[in-house]
C-alpha cells in the first residue's frame, strides 16, 4: 500500500508578537502513522499540535486534513481530537458520561451512545468503571478516561499533548506501551507531543524533532538516534561524545580532522578548514586497540567515574592530549573498571557520524 | 510556657481589635432586644416586642423582600454574565471592568441618577437593580476570573472540540466546574447589595431597599425597632456569607480528592 498522507503541513508559522513559535514548519503525516513531536519546552512542539487541533491559528501557511484546507477550522468541526496534558476532564460528570459526552453532542440517542462509551472504556482497560466519580479515579485512570473520551467520536487524527507527562515512571512506560497497542489495534493516526526523547524512541513511528519552531530532524527514531542531522539533534537524543575537529583534508567522501584525540578519518563530507563535530554515542566507544582499518584510535583514557546503571556502567573519563578531553562509554556491568584505570579506545568508522556546525 | 508568655500580648492586641469591629455590632443587637422605648442603656431585659412591630410594618417587609429579589437575581446575573470565555480579552478591557471598584459609591449613584434621567428611566427598584450591577461587577469578574485557569480553560476546549457548541460549553460543562466561584460571587454580590444605601437612597422612590427604610426610620427618631431591622440585615449578611465560606471550602476540597 502506497504512503496515503492524512495530515500535511505546508510553510506553518506562528507568530506572537516578535515571538516566532512556529517557523516554516513543513511535515506530512500517514494515515495509521504514529509522529511524535519532540523537543525542549518552549520549542514550539505543542503550538504546532495546537495549531493541528484547531485551538490556534497560523499566522501563515496551510494544514490539510484529510484533503481538505482546515487552516481556519475551528476544533469542533475537524477530525481531530486532543487529548490535554492534564486531561481536562469533566470534574461533574461520570466516567460514562465524559466519554459519551462528544457522541452526546453528535445528537446520538442515549442508549447507543452508552453502548459505544461502554466499548471504549473497555478498550482503555477501565471495565465496570463507568459510573466512578473522575475525583476517584489515579492519575492513571484519569489519563485512560481521556483517551476513551476521545476515541469515542472515532477522530481521524488523535492529538495527545504531553499526556504522560504526569505520571509517575512505571506508569508512564506502562501507558507508553498501550498507548502503542491501542494506536495498532485502532489502525488509527496519532500525534504526540513530548519532551522525553526516550518515550519518543519507544512510542514512535516517525519523530520530528522541534527546535526555536523548526523541524530540525524528521525519521524514524533509529535513524535520528544513529545517524542526526544536526549537532543539537545529537545532544537531544540521548548521551553523546561529541569531538570538535577540524577539517584537514577532503577527498573522496573521506574528510581526515584534527581533533583532540590526534587526527581522525571518518566518511562524510566537508569544507577543508571547516570546524565540524564528530558523534560516537557511549556505547559505540570499545575497549582496546583498534585492529583493523574500520577502526578508529582514540588512544589512551583515565577513567574518571565509573557509573553502575543496572545493564552497564557508565564510565566517564580524561582522553586524548594530556588527558584533557571528556569522554563516556559504557562497559559490561560486570566489568572490573574502576576509577583511575587506564584504558585504550576505539570506535568503529561506519558509526562516526559527521555534523557541520 | 515561655510561647504563652511571648504570645500574651498579641491575644489581647486581637481582643482589642476585635471590640473595637465588634462592640458597636453587639450593642446593636443587644438594644434590639430592648423593652422599652429606647436603645439606649440601661438594658431593660430582653423582648420580642419591636421584631413584633417590625414584622407588622408592611413597608418594610415588602422593601426586605425588593432587597433579596434585586440582590439574588442580579448577582446572578453578574457572576454568570462574567463566567463566559474571558481569556482573550486584553489586559485594557480587564481594567476597566475592575475601575469601577475604585469609584466611590455616591459618585457612581449621581451619575446613574443623571444618566438614567437622560435616558427615560425613572427611579425605581429597577434603577437600582442597575446601580447594583455596576458595583458588583467588577467582584463578580475579580472572582470567577481568577478561577478561571489554564485547566479550566482545557476543559473549556476539550468540550469544544468535542463538537459542543458555546451554549452548550457554558450549560453543560463550564457552568459545572465553576460552581464554587460563581456562588461565592452570588453570595457576596447578594450581601454587598443586601447592605448598599447611598445608591439605593439616590435610584429608589417608593418600592425602597431595607436600608433606606432604615434610614427613614432613624429621621423620625430612634427606636429598638431600627436596631432590630439591623440586626435582621446583619443577621441576613453574616449567613449568607458563611454558607458562601462552607459551600466553597466544601466544593473545593472535594475536587481535589
Amino acid at each position: 500500500m502506497k504512503n496515503d498522507i492524512l495530515v500535511s503541513l505546508k510553510g506553518v508559522t506562528k507568530k506572537y508578537g516578535n515571538v516566532t513559535a512556529a517557523d516554516n514548519v513543513n511535515l506530512t503525516i500517514s494515515r495509521g502513522e504514529f509522529l511524535v513531536l519532540l523537543g525542549p519546552s518552549g520549542s514550539g512542539k505543542t503550538t504546532i499540535l495546537s495549531m493541528m487541533g484547531g485551538f490556534t491559528v497560523p499566522t501563515s501557511g496551510q494544514i490539510i486534513i484529510d484533503g481538505e484546507d482546515v487552516t481556519e477550522t475551528p476544533p469542533a468541526l475537524r477530525p481531530t481530537v486532543t487529548v490535554f496534558q492534564d486531561y481536562a476532564l469533566f470534574p461533574h460528570m461520570s466516567v460514562l458520561e465524559n466519554v459519551s459526552f462528544g457522541l452526546a453532542m453528535q445528537k446520538v440517542p442515549k442508549a447507543a451512545r452508552y453502548k459505544r462509551a461502554e466499548e471504549c472504556i473497555d478498550t482503555v482497560g477501565l471495565t465496570g468503571y463507568g459510573d466512578r466519580g473522575i475525583h476517584q479515579l489515579s492519575g492513571g485512570q484519569r489519563q485512560r478516561v481521556a483517551l476513551a473520551r476521545a476515541i469515542a467520536v472515532e477522530p481521524a487524527v488523535l492529538l495527545l499533548d504531553e499526556p504522560l507527562g504526569a505520571l509517575d515512571l512505571k506508569i508512564r512506560r506502562q501507558m507508553q506501551a498501550e498507548l502503542v497497542h491501542l494506536q495498532k489495534s485502532l489502525g488509527a493516526t496519532f500525534v504526540h507531543v513530548t519532551h522525553d526523547q526516550e518515550e519518543a524512541m519507544s512510542i514512535a513511528d516517525n519523530i520530528a524533532l522541534i527546535n526555536n519552531g523548526k523541524v530540525e530532524d524528521y525519521g524514524p527514531p533509529d535513524r535520528i538516534y544513529l545517524r542526526p542531522a544536526t549537532l543539537f539533534a545529537a545532544n537531544f537524543m540521548g548521551d553523546s561524545n561529541l569531538i570538535e575537529g577540524t577539517v584537514l583534508n577532503n577527498d573522496n567522501n573521506q574528510v581526515e580532522v584534527d581533533t583532540s584525540f590526534g587526527k581522525l578519518t571518518i566518511s562524510g563530507e566537508a569544507k577543508q578548514g571547516s570546524n565540524i563535530h564528530i558523534l560516537l554515542r557511549p556505547e559505540q566507544i570499545r575497549i582496546g586497540v583498534a585492529s583493523n582499518k574500520k577502526g578508529v584510535s582514540l588512544g589512551e583514557a583515565k577513567v574518571r567515574e565509573v557509573v553502575f546503571q543496572g545493564t552497564h556502567k557508565l564510565c566517564h573519563a580524561y582522553s586524548g592530549k594530556q588527558f584533557k578531553s571528556k569522554i563516556m562509554f559504557r562497559v559490561s556491568p560486570d566489568h572490573s573498571v574502576v576509577a583511575g584505570d587506564i584504558l585504550s579506545l576505539h570506535a568503529l568508522e561506519p558509526d562516526a557520524v559527521l555534523l557541520r556546525d | 510556657m515561655r510561647t504563652w508568655v511571648r504570645n500574651t500580648p498579641a491575644a489581647i492586641y486581637l481582643l482589642v481589635v476585635l471590640a473595637f469591629i465588634y462592640l458597636p455590632v453587639v450593642v446593636l443587637v443587644l438594644f434590639s432586644f430592648q423593652d422599652g422605648p429606647l436603645p439606649v442603656p440601661p438594658f431593660n431585659g430582653p423582648s420580642l416586642h419591636w421584631y413584633e412591630k417590625m414584622f407588622g410594618n408592611e413597608r418594610l417587609i415588602a422593601s426586605l423582600i425588593n432587597s433579596v429579589v434585586v440582590t439574588t437575581f442580579l448577582g446572578f446575573l453578574a457572576a454568570y454574565g462574567m463566567a463566559r470565555r474571558t481569556p482573550r480579552f486584553a489586559g485594557g478591557i480587564r481594567f476597566s471592568l475592575m475601575a469601577p471598584l475604585t469609584v466611590s459609591y455616591l459618585i457612581i449613584g449621581i451619575g446613574l441618577l443623571i444618566t438614567l434621567n437622560i435616558v427615560g428611566i425613572s427611579k425605581s427598584l429597577f434603577a437600582v437593580g442597575i446601580g447594583h450591577v455596576v458595583i458588583n461587577l467588577p467582584l463578580c469578574f475579580a472572582i470567577i476570573y481568577s478561577q478561571f485557569g489554564d485547566h479550566t480553560r482545557n476543559i473549556d476546549d476539550a468540550a469544544r472540540d468535542l463538537g459542543a457548541s458555546d451554549f452548550q460549553t457554558l450549560l453543560h460543562v463550564i457552568a459545572h466546574v465553576m460552581k464554587p466561584s460563581l456562588f461565592a460571587s452570588f453570595c457576596l454580590s447578594a450581601t454587598l447589595s443586601w447592605d448598599e444605601f447611598i445608591i439605593a437612597f439616590l435610584l429608589s422612590r417608593f418600592d425602597v431597599t431595607l436600608p433606606v427604610i432604615i434610614f427613614e426610620m432613624l429621621r423620625s427618631g430612634l427606636t429598638p425597632e431600627v436596631n432590630a431591622a439591623g440586626t435582621l440585615v446583619f443577621a441576613i449578611s453574616v449567613t449568607t456569607v458563611i454558607a458562601a465560606a462552607i459551600t466553597v471550602s466544601a466544593l473545593t476540597s472535594g475536587r481535589k480528592k
